[in-house]
């Protein structure tokens, strides 16, 4: 990994060679202007993605305002929308996610840090990127004829009996629901914390665990004592990159969530996320302001997804100090 | 010994076990998804499979050649969107860039790499065919390849920042300006980086789903020229796993396979071959 | 630059595989109902075997779509088995005409382990089980309707559509007619608000796949979804008292009892009718074709698959199950042909 981008900007050299090479700087700043507008095309997209969503929720912003988030209903016959079960939804199944991701990807990652040889850590980190490249519509094909029969006749059973006296864990086991889906949704973002947390581990200075294990720490004691909490803050920022992952995932979600907006406690209720309601609902939807409501929840999931994505950058800035690092995609 | 170093040393044991049972079991995933689906979806893998078009609804057989073509076609113009804008931002970002700019550059692409796939679809729904009046495969095309930008631009920036500074000031010594040094230096030096970053970005959008369904939409045949609907291999999946016939199922399983199949290839491939000797590999 | 070396013999292999297919043909895109997608998918085959420059793509993304993307004008026609409301024609910019084509019935189909005889449904019951009210197999409602019949405890799993859907309206269009507190609480729609907690399938191919899936599950689907799939499904009283099953003879006489009295619009209820034999939750299904297209090509196309799909069509109808339309209304839609432009 390159440790830091190169120090000079390129304008710094451009100065002296100009001198003497005037005639050729046309040609300079046509290439600069092509490849400004380029990059300005980037930025042109993103504005008028936000200025579309924008728009064409005005009639759904107009109407319901700021009750559009805790209110219950979606009635499309009495034209009544709240986004309150699908924010629920899409919160409750990326809590799981995360309850289950987190810890195997951070465990993993101590492990591909820490004590795998070089050699191994590297080709594991390889299969775990692979893994991040599985496209979603599989996971969903697995989920909706492994996972979905393999929940509803022994998973939730189980846990019914072992932890049923929980709230979480009440009602019929249909196999949908949002602990089904949070489940997919977990083995979908446990590379991406993996990766993450393993580079952010990598960079904690040497010395550090070594200054650790000459006070006679174990290793154990070392890496969890010392180099994660050295990490914390870029294992953080990995969170927040997962977070923002499964609160957009689309397809395996819709194919395994139940589609029903319902908000309850207990995760063997089927649910339903912003992403599948707009999944199901969107090329269908008769009406205009069913339509705004649906592009206000395209929106809302936008916006959360933004908020997550810079705090993660700024995150694991801060702690691998590297400006121009590719972070997984 | 005391019994609190044996406990610590136990503690040690065990809780480094643990996180190697944590990269076991995330590893072996991978190795799960695609025994699972070869088990399940390569015997359906026949020749009908990848030359016909789908049978009528509820009868069995057909294949699915015009989604297998439709997925490529929308490849095709996702790379042609996506690529030249990304490799020619990245280049804008690395080689001619200011101070305010690129950072509103560099944080859009960031930012732009983690909108949710299904919000692209609606902006591509927006922004093309309900203007269009038409589901077309531009419009697919273009809502991949809008997806393809962020991380080609990201990746030629950084791989572009990693050419030595001696190779680009041996050039300028030969009295090249400063785009010549960049279209027959610098870019070739960061080639193999840049087709790598193309490549694994492309195979990401190949798999994409939610993106295409309101705008690719989907076509029992063929689908000629640009702007007709076509069918694509991620959404026939999705709509025959979700359907109730048995066939179906069979179809979706290998074409499942197929699906992955071509993503992990293409993702082994570019990682181990293209990445060898490239600044990437070489830090 | 290989990339670009690449990329552009793609680009010539690609369009070289594309526009070969091209010339001459007449491509036309339709979308919606789900419920008659198994006789429209034969038909555009059949049609295609038959007039090989001709395709019309046939997407089943459920009523609600068809109507909407009709309405964006995405789509050449559409198709429905709810007809559009005043307030919808009026948002189009041309006239949209309805063209019945087949007629079906939503049968109430379930998965209910250990049970293998056609259950008895009353209206009581369905519209207990949809309200929230009957939430147990074993529950009264059900089974003093099935004398002999040994019903589970189990909890009933309601399943109905996430999409906006044709099949939807014909059930709530019914469950309106026969409950007056359905009419009330939830109403008649493509999409409505269930006051039941159940699981959501996009399509009647996504509904019958849950309800195979799901032991304990209730849920509404085309009659051939449930035959294609050897899904079981019950008897429902009609209003004369008699338990009827659907099937052709029984949806034909609820049809035949509208033909009469059928409007110029072809907008017509025909559940919950009088007869003795007739099926009370069948119904029309639409093609919703605009009265002036641009591309009189397409036009041509469009008013010569109709007159196709309304008289040799018809012949193919009852091998999926669906009844043919009654003759007084052929001959009446053959005369409305003429008003598309």
């Amino acid at each position: 990994m390159a440790t830091t981008p190169k120090a000079a900007t390129p304008t710094e050299f451009i100065a002296t060679p100009r001198s003497f090479l005037r005639r050729w700087t046309g040609a300079d700043e046509i290439a600069h202007l092509i490849t400004l507008i380029a990059a300005a095309m980037l930025l042109l997209i993103a504005a008028l993605l936000v200025y579309q969503l924008w728009i064409h929720s005005a009639e759904s912003r107009a109407r319901f305002g700021w009750s559009f988030f805790v209110t219950k209903t979606w009635d499309p016959v009495a034209g009544d929308f709240g986004a309150l079960p699908f924010i629920y939804g899409t919160l409750v199944t990326s809590a799981v996610a995360l309850l289950i991701a987190v810890p195997l990807g951070v465990g993993a990652a101590i492990f591909l840090a820490e004590l795998a040889p070089p050699k191994l850590s590297s080709s594991l980190t390889f299969v775990s990127d692979l893994l991040a490249a599985v496209p979603s519509v599989i996971y969903g094909l697995l989920g909706v004829f492994l996972l979905v029969p393999l929940m509803r006749t022994n998973i939730q059973p189980a846990l019914k009996k072992s932890l049923g006296f929980l709230p979480l864990f009440k009602g019929p086991a249909y196999g949908v629901g949002f602990l089904t889906a949070g489940i997919v949704l977990a083995i979908m973002i446990v590379p991406f914390v993996l990766s993450v947390s393993r580079e952010v581990l990598l960079a904690v200075p040497r010395d550090q665990r070594e200054a650790a294990l000459a006070l006679g720490a174990t290793k154990w004691e070392s890496t969890w004592k010392v180099v994660v909490p050295a990490g914390r803050i870029g294992i953080f920022g990995s969170v927040f990159l997962a977070l923002a992952r499964a609160l957009g995932e689309t397809m395996a979600v819709t194919m395994v969530i139940g589609n029903n907006p319902k908000i309850a406690a207990s995760l063997f209720t089927p649910g339903y996320s912003i992403a599948a309601v707009l999944a199901n609902e969107f090329s269908e939807a008769t009406g205009n302001l069913y339509l705004s409501a649906l592009i206000e929840l395209g929106l809302v999931l936008f916006l959360l997804t933004f908020v997550l994505n810079g705090l993660a950058r700024l995150l694991i800035l801060i702690t691998t100090a590297r400006g121009s690092g590719v972070l997984p995609t | 010994m005391s019994v609190r170093l044996a406990w610590r040393k136990s503690l040690n044991v065990f809780m480094l076990s643990l996180t190697g049972l944590c990269a076991l079991l995330t590893v072996s995933a991978l190795f799960f998804i695609l025994g699972y689906l070869i088990w399940n979806g390569g015997k359906d893998l026949s020749w009908s499979f990848f030359t016909r078009l789908p049978a009528p609804v509820g009868e069995v057989g057909g294949g699915m050649a015009n989604a297998i073509l439709g997925s490529l076609k929308l490849l095709l113009l996702a790379a042609l969107f996506g690529v030249p804008i990304g490799l020619l931002g990245g280049v804008y970002l690395a080689e001619f860039g200011g101070r305010t700019v690129p950072f509103l550059v560099r944080y859009t692409a960031d930012l732009m790499n983690g909108v949710p796939s299904i919000v692209m679809g609606i902006f591509a729904y927006a922004l093309l065919v309900m203007p269009m009046h038409h589901f077309s495969t531009l419009a697919g095309g273009i809502a991949l390849g809008i997806m393809v930008i962020p991380t080609v631009l990201r990746n030629t920036e950084s791989f572009l920042r990693d050419v030595p500074r001696a190779r680009r000031e041996g050039s300028f010594a030969l009295g090249a300006n400063k785009w010549r040094m960049v279209a027959t230096v610098v870019l070739p030096a960061a080639s193999r980086g840049i087709l790598t970053g193309v490549l694994l970005a492309l195979a990401r959008v190949a798999g994409e789903t939610a993106p295409l369904l309101f705008t690719a939409f989907g076509n029992r045949y063929w689908s000629p020229g640009w702007m007709q609907p076509t069918s694509s291999l991620p959404v026939i999946i999705y709509t025959y796993a979700t359907g109730p016939y048995e066939d179906w199922h069979r179809q979706a399983w290998a074409a499942g396979l197929v699906l992955l199949g071509l993503v992990l290839i293409t993702n082994i491939l570019v990682r181990a071959f293209l990445t060898r000797g490239t600044a990437y590999e070489r830090s | 630059m290989r990339i670009v070396k690449v990329l552009t013999v793609l680009a010539v292999l690609l369009a070289v595989a594309t526009f070969a297919t091209a010339a001459g043909q007449i491509l036309l895109n339709a979308a919606g109902a789900t419920f008659p997608y198994p006789i429209y998918s034969k038909w555009f085959d059949l049609y295609h075997t038959s007039h090989s420059n001709v395709q019309i793509n046939y997407q089943s993304i459920g009523s609600g779509g068809g109507i909407r993307q009709l309405l964006d004008k995405t789509v050449d026609f559409g198709a429905s088995d709810g007809p559009m409301n005043d307030e919808q024609l009026k948002q189009a910019s041309v006239p949209i005409l309805h063209f019945p084509t087949v007629l079906g019935a939503a049968v109430p189909s379930y998965n209910v382990p250990g049970v293998q005889v056609d259950l008895n449904f009353t209206p009581e019951a369905l519209s207990g089980i949809f309200l929230g009210k009957v939430t147990k197999w074993n529950d009264p409602a059900i089974t003093s309707a099935n004398p002999g019949v040994k019903l589970p405890g189990d909890d009933i799993v309601v399943v109905h559509r996430s999409d906006g859907s044709g099949t939807t309206y014909i059930w709530t269009d019914y469950l309106s007619k026969i409950s007056p507190e359905w009419q009330q609480k939830a109403g008649k729609a493509t999409s409505v608000k269930w006051p039941v907690d159940g699981l959501g399938g996009k399509g009647n191919e996504g509904v019958s796949a849950l309800i195979q899936q799901t032991p304990g599950s209730l849920g509404y689907v085309e009659l051939i979804y449930a035959i294609q799939n050897h899904m079981p499904y019950g008897k429902v009283k009609n209003s004369s008292g008699i338990f009827v099953k659907a099937d052709l003879a029984s949806v034909s006489t609820a049809a035949a009892a509208a033909a009469k009295y059928i409007p110029d619009d072809f907008r017509v209820s025909i559940t919950n009718p009088e007869g003795k034999a007739a099926y009370p939750i069948a119904s029309f299904t639409w093609l919703l074709i605009p009265s002036k297209f641009s591309d009189p090509a397409k036009r041509d196309v469009v008013k010569d698959f109709l007159k196709w799909a309304l008289t040799d069509g018809q012949q193919y109808v009852e091998g999926l199950s669906y009844a043919k339309l009654p003759k007084e209304v052929v001959a009446k839609e053959l005369k409305a042909i003429a008003q598309i432009q």
